[in-house]
């Protein structure tokens, strides 16, 4: 499967096991998001820990700074909030802002982009069908697993339904590129959303049919708990540094 | 007391020891909408028969394939698969025995790999470990796919992906296999390469299709049906020999095609 998050590997954190890398990323931004704002050398650690699993990984630091990307809109929000925040205020470049609001904006944009960080370390060391076995294996609702499964297989098929339908209108003399004939396109999602429903019944018949009763078969395997320990280890330090923010004066 | 002679008598020969494959008696279903799809349709097949199962759009041909495996459920009527009643109490071990083969592939294969998409049938109906193992294994080696076990059913051709899909069913060891229209899309080469792994199966088979010389070639008996009860029951080549039948019933042999 064509894929812009999974950088493929074999690092010891790529043949992890999913569900101890789902668990480790989940405790690890729990960590951060707990961490008091003010505690600034610990967001840097946090950052460091990243950047290990990274050269670890052979990540290299672009392939993750290009996708965070997506971070973007809750930059702008963290960025406005200085200007915006009330209380103390004091001067900065000739500029008057709050106190209040630059906490509250750093604390965003720090957790925000460790989290984001750290989603995209998980995305670039596992595959997506690794994601769903380790979810499965974390005892997640089949029902959600199962939905996960489905649209994996089904986005592509419907990216290409998406593309013949595409052509057959350019075929016939449609240029969307043009504004004022963005009426056919909202159409054309219209008829695709119809289609994917359509084509969902199918699917699920064919399902019933092999005797489907709402679970997956579930592939993969348990996780030794040495490995579950040693998988753990970037969560232990992030659990560490979390202890000396908030109790160390 | 009658002489005994060494003359077999043929209904004995051709009375069946066990129950058939198929039985449907009086079959009748109307949608939801009022649309009546099947009036008191009977069939029956035996063990190892291949029928093919002819009829226009809108004949009820779909319909009745879903009847066959409890996804429909029967306004009026009998269905039994070798033996067992088609009822809620034993729908799950009548989607084991009658394994359907949907028209479109992309419908049927939606795990990631054709491996798992094979083991999905089998392993819900209660196989697991080495014996799951061993019936993926047999069940792609039946259709000629087993060096594909690892890709994705997205990145296979038109007529791998209908092996793979007959693949996914024969993993279920079912007693009775139904194609619907198994030749929609594919090219000539992968037609044939689909009939020679059909014949090579030999398991009871119902096919549905409009493709008339692929029942020729697939299936020694056909019924046709139209407005939801069965027109004729007759071995392929008379009926597709009887022109004012087929003409009745919107079919024709395709254009150049003869019967000799």
């Amino acid at each position: 499967m064509s894929n812009v998050l999974y950088r493929e590997g074999t690092s010891p954190v790529h043949r992890l096991p999913a569900q101890v890398k789902i668990v480790c990323a989940l405790l690890g931004v729990i960590c951060v998001v707990a961490t008091p704002r003010t505690e600034f050398w610990a967001f840097g650690i946090y950052l460091l820990v990243l950047a290990g699993i990274w050269a670890l990984a052979s990540v290299p630091v672009g392939h993750v700074a290009k996708r965070a990307v997506i971070e973007v809109p809750f930059v702008v929000i963290a960025l406005v909030m200085p200007f915006l925040g009330s209380g103390d205020r004091f001067t900065f470049l000739g500029l008057s802002l709050s106190e209040q609001g630059a906490l509250a904006g750093w604390n965003i944009l720090a957790k925000g982009t460790l989290g984001v960080l750290t989603s995209l370390t998980l995305a670039a060391t596992t595959t997506p069908r690794e994601l769903i076995v380790g979810l499965q294996r974390l005892r997640t609702p089949s029902v959600l697993t199962t939905i996960a499964t489905l649209m994996l297989r089904y986005l592509e098929v419907i990216a290409a339904e998406t593309k013949r339908m595409r052509i057959a209108r350019i075929s016939r003399g449609h240029d969307p590129r043009f504004l004022w004939q963005v009426g056919a396109t909202a159409r054309g999602i219209g008829a695709l959303f119809v289609r994917s429903y359509e084509r969902g019944e199918r699917v699920h018949l064919a399902m019933v049919s092999r005797g489907w009763t709402g679970r997956l078969p579930d592939h993969g395997a348990a996780a030794a708990p040495g490995t579950w320990l040693v998988g753990l280890l970037p969560v232990l330090a992030a659990a560490g540094v979390l202890g000396a923010a908030v109790w160390l004066p | 007391m009658a002489a005994v002679t060494s003359e077999p008598d043929p209904a004995a020969l051709s009375t069946p020891v066990g129950p058939p494959a198929l039985l449907v008696e009086r079959l009748a279903f109307a949608y939801p909408d009022g649309h009546q799809a099947l009036y008191g349709l009977d069939l029956r097949v035996e063990p190892g028969e291949r029928v093919a199962v002819l009829g226009p759009n809108g004949a009820g041909k779909t319909t009745l394939v879903l009847h066959l495996n409890g996804v429909l459920t029967a306004g009026a009527g009998r269905i039994e698969v070798a033996g067992l009643p088609v009822t809620r109490a034993n729908l799950r071990e009548i989607r084991r025995r009658v394994g359907i083969v949907f028209q479109d592939p992309d419908d049927q294969l939606f795990m990631p790999t054709v491996g798992e998409d094979v083991a999905f049938g089998p392993a819900n109906f209660g196989l697991s470990g080495d014996a799951l193992t061993a019936r993926v294994r047999e069940a792609l080696a039946a259709v000629g796919m087993t060096e594909h076990i690892d890709r994705s059913p997205l990145h296979l051709s038109g007529g791998q992906r209908r092996r793979v899909a007959l693949a996914t069913v024969l993993a279920c060891d079912p007693e009775i296999v139904v194609l619907d229209e198994p030749s929609a899309n594919l090219e000539p080469v992968a037609r044939r390469e689909l009939v020679e792994v059909l014949l090579a199966l030999d398991r009871t088979t119902l096919m549905v299709t409009h493709d008339l010389p692929y029942a020729l070639q697939l299936c020694p008996r056909s019924i046709l049906i139209d407005d939801g009860v069965v027109i004729a029951d007759a071995p392929t080549r008379d009926l597709l020999a009887d022109t004012d039948l087929l003409a009745a019933h919107r079919l024709e042999l395709p254009y150049g095609f003869r019967l000799d």
